[in-house]
């Protein structure tokens, strides 16, 4: 009885609120989602690398922006910068220390839309088992019917972060402390039945 | 003396291949730690990895060679004072020293060609990857290539210690036979020395 109340409610909810406040599954399945990272190289070029395994979901209501919410977590050990030994050094207690951290996430704390399809996403990134927060400047790249039967949503986002306030103090020179986070997530919104 | 190994002894080919590749796989375990320990900007950042991978590739083919020779060739006779645990356990270390190198080597190089580079050798030659982008390639046999590394050095130091202590302790012929001496006429001389303090 309680479930069937609870389910009821929810339905009730979904229908008297905006056609989409809905929850987004992050469409990693069809890999239209990407992390992607830069980091200078000496201070004379940009290396790109990506993290190829992670999965999430988000909450998202164009009338209501600020209730939207974004949860990620990324398997560390698929880091991908298209060099196998560097790869594995990556994964090294030099850096990700993979074998000890498993995973990263993200998980939202605000969201402030900002007009213009811009925002301004904070929340706690948990990386090589320390959690700081990070702000994401967040861009609506669009939404709607997908050709399937579905609708999605897509987003896309940068942040920087300090390698060494994660504690990765591995040196790569004065040049390379900080890392660019570009996120690219497409959500497809998940049915309520 | 001749290249051919002999009942007394081990021809020059043999022991040149056995001592040159003693001094590689030590020289290779110790750059393989160091290298390991360098900062990004240190000059032997890319250097040492680089003259590891290139030694380790000759080294794969000296292994061939000696391999092929030692078939080609007779054995020279233990020393007739070894027990037969000892020759057995000899015969035994001396093959899995042959086959940890050769996992120890390939080990490595499915490291450097997981995903799909071929291995510079000075600058002379490549060899091309052939098995690549299997999952956790990199990982999965850097573990093993360090593994193996660790077991080598330390049958290795068996190996060694035991040659030493037959040399020094028993003074048998053991050691002699890698070294260009004749054991016939070294045992023989052995036997006069022993009969002469007598």
């Amino acid at each position: 009885m309680k479930r069937l109340l609870a389910i009821g409610f929810t339905a009730l909810l979904s229908f008297s609120g905006a056609l989409h406040a809905t929850e987004y599954k992050i469409d990693t399945a069809g890999a239209h989602a990407f992390i992607n990272f830069k980091i200078k190289h000496l201070g004379y070029s940009w290396l790109y690398g990506r993290f190829n395994e992670f999965e999430g979901s988000f909450n998202y209501d164009p009338a209501k922006p600020e209730a939207s919410s974004v949860n990620v977590t990324i398997k560390t050990a698929s880091v991908d910068s298209n060099h196998a030994e560097r790869d594995k050094h990556l994964r090294g207690k030099d850096f990700l220390a993979v074998d000890k951290f498993p995973t990263a996430t993200f998980k939202s704390t605000s969201f402030k839309a900002l007009g213009d399809g811009k925002a301004e996403l904070k929340g706690t990134l948990t990386l090589h088992g320390v959690s700081k927060p990070v702000t994401i400047a967040v861009s609506e790249i669009g939404g709607g019917k997908d050709p399937w039967g579905g609708y999605r949503q897509g987003f896309h986002g940068t942040t920087e972060i300090a390698l060494k306030d994660f504690g990765i103090d591995f040196d790569l020179g004065p040049a390379s402390q900080i890392v660019e986070l570009t996120l690219d997530v497409e959500g497809i919104a998940q049915s309520m039945m | 003396m001749p290249a051919k190994n002999t009942a007394g002894r081990y021809g020059w080919l043999s022991m040149t291949l056995h001592w040159s590749m003693a001094l590689a796989v030590i020289g290779m375990f110790a750059l393989g730690l160091w290298m390991r320990s360098l900062s990004y900007y240190d000059p032997w950042y890319k250097d040492g990895p680089a003259i590891h991978k290139s030694i380790g590739i000759l080294l794969f083919l000296l292994l061939i060679i000696r391999v092929v020779w030692r078939n080609l060739n007779i054995r020279p006779d233990d020393d007739p004072a070894l027990k037969v645990w000892e020759r057995i356990t000899a015969h035994l270390t001396h093959i899995a020293l042959y086959g940890l190198m050769f996992a120890l080597m390939i080990a490595g190089y499915f490291i450097s060609t997981a995903d799909g580079r071929a291995i510079e050798v000075f600058n002379w030659f490549s060899v091309p990857a052939t098995i690549y982008d299997l999952p956790e390639q990199e990982d999965i046999a850097g573990e093993i290539h360090e593994i193996l590394a660790w077991i080598l050095i330390v049958l290795a130091s068996v190996h060694a210690l035991a040659a030493v202590k037959h040399h020094f302790i028993n003074r048998d012929t053991t050691l002699l036979k890698m070294l260009g001496r004749d054991a016939i006429s070294a045992s023989n001389h052995i036997i006069n020395k022993k009969e002469a303090k007598q």
